[in-house]
This record gives structure tokens, C-alpha cells and sequence, in this order.
């Protein structure tokens, strides 16, 4: 789903973050990212060094984690794993569940670098 | 997603604010990529809540017929209430023109290469709209199963179409976009006659085994069959609009609800 664009404002984010820190460039930017947000976690790869390019994330890397799927049984109450087209309880087969994990696109943190010992404004 | 329950405000993120950096520092954002829309989103629900209408973002693959229900729905409740429908379309004004012929306020978005509407379109539109003229807005999405599911527009309510020539595995196929649903329309069922393999039960099983436990409808627009459930379906959803915003409350989309919920809780 639209991964280019979502890598743009993703990198507005980031921009925004650095240039309000002071920072001269940024090392790693990690997202979190569930079967169930619609993004493809192998296009935003993709498509990040391009929307990077030119930004003080230029030489920035992408780590995604993926957050697993994981629903909470209002019937019996355990959590277990469950798949994006089946999020019934595994332990009682029950369809009444919610979901804890596994819809998120998240932007979880932003490593940001300034020489040492450079004034900061 | 965490913009609206407020969990993205962390202890550790509030003392990194505004603090320059030395040498290499991890800053926790926790923010959603889809901030910008969602904060749009709320703005545009504001606007709805203002004028006390209920606002329906109706959602489906190309053709499922969402303007063929949306006519129906104008001819069943002329005399009843003020509607008004948003289009959104790739290209065209064609179902904005069908729908101002009913005699119905209609403004069509036309997203050129966009495949879905998001929040910064409709509030485009919304400000040339007669909003205050209005009991019930109708948000006809683009003819989409993919995107138009992730992004919020400020709409109340979601409605998904499955009509039955498109197969009753779509739910297992399309789980973002199903989960959405508030309600879900099994539209043309005049056809299933003609038709062996979709079974609206099977159709129904799908939906169940994605936790949704939201009400299906059978209709068949085109023909004015079985509308009576659906429209008063809406019937309730104004009063409960009307009473919530009376009590100064609003409403998102069921699954926005119950995930800003679960973040509160998981605090
Ligand atoms: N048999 C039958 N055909 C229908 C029904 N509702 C709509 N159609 C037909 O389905 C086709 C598409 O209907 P539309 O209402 O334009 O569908 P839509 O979802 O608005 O299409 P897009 O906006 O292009 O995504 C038209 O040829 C309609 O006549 C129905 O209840 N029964
Ligand atoms: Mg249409
Ligand atoms: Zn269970
Ligand atoms: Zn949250
Ligand atoms: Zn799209
Ligand atoms: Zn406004």
C-alpha cells in the first residue's frame, strides 16, 4: 500500500526530528510493522533509499521489526498466534477475539547523530 | 492509530523533546507513518459532530454497486431526511451526476492516479459542501479493496459491499479491508439465484473468523430487495449520532476504537 509515500513522511518525520535536535545525520530508524497495517515491509525497504536520497537521512538505515499477530480470547482468555485470515483463538477455537498485536505501523525510533563536541543552538 | 489514544506521549519520548543530541542518541517516536491523515481525520470528525450528522464511508471493490445503493437509499428516504454523498473516483463526475439527479448535493473527488480518498481530499471537499444542510453524509470511496481501508476520514461509520458475482472467500482474501467493516452488505443478491458457488453463510464464516462480529445484510439495490434492514440500520445510527454528540461524545469506525482502546489498556 502506497509504501513510496508512506516512506516520504516517513522521512518528513524523521527530518522533522533531526533539524529540531540539532542532529547532522541519523544512523538507524526503526519501524514497527504488522501483517495487518496493509504495508509491505519488503516495499518500504525498497523504496527508502529513494525517498531518503538528499535528506539528513541520506546514509540512514531501515530496520523493521515485525510485530507478530497475536489475538486475546474473550471466551477462555488465553493470547495465542493467530493468521491474518483466521484470528480465531488457537487454544478454543473461539471467534470472539481482539486483536493485541499485529496491525501496527509504527515509527518506534530514530538514532540521531551530531559530532561530538559541535555546538548545538 | 496511536495519535488518537494517546499512548505515542511515553515517558521517554516527553523528556527527549527539544533537547539537542551529543555524539549518537535513540529518540523513541512511537508515532504512527499515517499521523498526518489521522490527525486530518479527527479535524474532519469535529466538523461532522458540529452540524450532528452521521457521516458513511462506503467502501468495496470497482462495481460492487455503492452508487446503485446509495440511490435506492436517496428514493427510500427523500421524505425523511437531508443527504449528501461525497464520490471519490479516479476519474469522472459520472457517479457525482447520478446522484444529483436523485436531487441530492453531491461533490465529486476525482484522485487522478490515487486509488483510495484520505483525510486532506475530503476536507477539500468538505468545505464546499452544505454541511449544515445535512442529516446523513455518504462517503463513496474508491472502488478498492486495498488502501482505502488504512486511511481514516473522519467518517463514523464504515460500510463494506461484497457483491456475490465477486466470491464469497473475499473477507479470507482481504482481512485489512473487511476487518473495517461496521457493517457489511452482501450486495446484488438478486443475482444468487444464477449463481452456484457464493454462499452467503460461507461469506458470513469468513468475516466471523476475522473476530468482526458486525451485523450482514443481503440486498439487492437495483431491485429495491431488502433494503428495509439497511435502512434501518441508518435510522439508528443517526439517533445514536444525534444523542452522542448531544452528550459531547463521538465516534470512530469500530476497529479504530477498539485499537486505541487496547493501547490504553496495555499501558
Ligand atoms: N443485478 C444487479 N445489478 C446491480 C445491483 N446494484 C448494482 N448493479 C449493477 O452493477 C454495476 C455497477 O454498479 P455501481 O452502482 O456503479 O457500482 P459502484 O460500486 O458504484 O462502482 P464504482 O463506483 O465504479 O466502484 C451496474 O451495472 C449496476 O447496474 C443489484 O442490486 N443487482
Ligand atoms: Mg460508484
Ligand atoms: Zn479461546
Ligand atoms: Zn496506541
Ligand atoms: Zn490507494
Ligand atoms: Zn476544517
Amino acid at each position: 500500500m502506497h509504501e513510496l509515500s508512506l516512506c516520504q513522511s516517513l522521512i518528513d518525520q524523521v527530518q522533522q526530528l533531526a533539524l529540531t535536535h540539532g542532529a547532522q545525520s541519523v544512523g538507524l530508524v526503526t519501524l514497527k510493522i504488522g501483517p495487518l497495517s496493509g504495508v509491505e515491509p519488503a516495499l518500504m525497504q525498497h523504496a527508502y533509499p529513494f525517498a531518503s536520497a538528499g535528506t539528513l537521512a541520506a546514509e540512514s538505515t531501515l530496520v523493521i521489526e515485525l510485530a507478530p499477530l497475536q489475538v486475546r480470547c474473550e471466551s477462555c482468555g488465553a493470547e495465542t498466534e493467530a493468521e491474518p485470515s483466521r484470528l480465531v483463538c488457537a487454544a478454543c477455537g473461539g471467534c470472539h477475539t481482539q486483536l493485541v498485536s499485529g496491525d501496527e505501523m509504527l515509527l518506534m525510533s530514530v538514532e540521531l547523530i551530531t559530532a561530538e563536541g559541535s555546538n548545538h543552538v | 492509530m496511536c495519535d488518537t489514544c494517546g499512548c505515542n506521549i511515553t515517558p521517554g519520548n516527553r523528556e527527549f523533546a527539544y533537547k539537542p543530541v551529543n555524539g549518537t542518541t535513540a529518540v523513541a517516536v512511537l508515532k504512527s507513518l499515517l499521523a498526518r491523515n489521522d490527525d486530518q481525520a479527527i479535524h474532519n470528525r469535529q466538523h461532522f459532530d458540529r452540524q450532528r450528522l452521521l457521516t458513511i464511508n462506503l467502501m468495496s471493490s470497482p462495481g460492487s454497486g455503492k452508487t446503485a445503493l446509495l440511490e435506492a437509499t436517496i428514493d427510500a428516504l427523500r421524505n425523511e431526511y437531508r443527504i449528501g454523498v461525497i464520490e471519490g473516483d479516479l476519474e469522472t463526475e459520472n457517479d457525482a451526476k447520478r446522484i444529483r439527479a436523485k436531487g441530492v448535493p453531491a461533490h465529486q473527488i476525482t484522485t487522478g492516479s490515487a486509488c483510495h480518498l484520505d483525510a486532506h481530499m475530503v476536507h477539500e471537499a468538505l468545505h464546499q459542501f452544505p454541511l449544515a444542510e445535512l442529516d446523513i453524509l455518504f462517503i463513496e470511496n474508491v472502488g478498492n479493496l486495498v488502501c482505502p481501508a488504512s486511511f481514516d476520514l473522519g467518517q463514523h461509520r464504515n460500510v463494506v459491499l461484497l457483491s456475490v458475482t465477486e466470491g464469497d472467500d473475499k473477507p479470507a482474501k482481504y482481512p485489512v479491508m473487511f476487518r473495517a467493516a461496521d457493517l457489511l452488505l452482501l450486495s446484488k443478491s438478486d443475482l444468487l439465484p444464477l449463481l452456484d458457488d457464493f454462499s452467503p453463510a460461507r461469506a458470513e464464516a469468513n468475516l466471523r473468523n476475522l473476530a468482526s462480529t458486525v451485523p450482514v445484510m443481503q440486498l439487492a439495490a437495483r431491485k429495491a430487495l431488502g433494503l428495509q434492514p439497511w435502512l434501518d440500520w441508518l435510522r439508528s445510527e443517526l439517533a445514536w449520532q444525534r444523542a452522542r454528540v448531544d452528550r459531547g461524545e463521538t465516534v470512530q469506525p469500530r476497529l479504530q476504537a477498539d485499537g486505541a482502546q487496547l493501547h490504553e489498556a496495555a499501558r
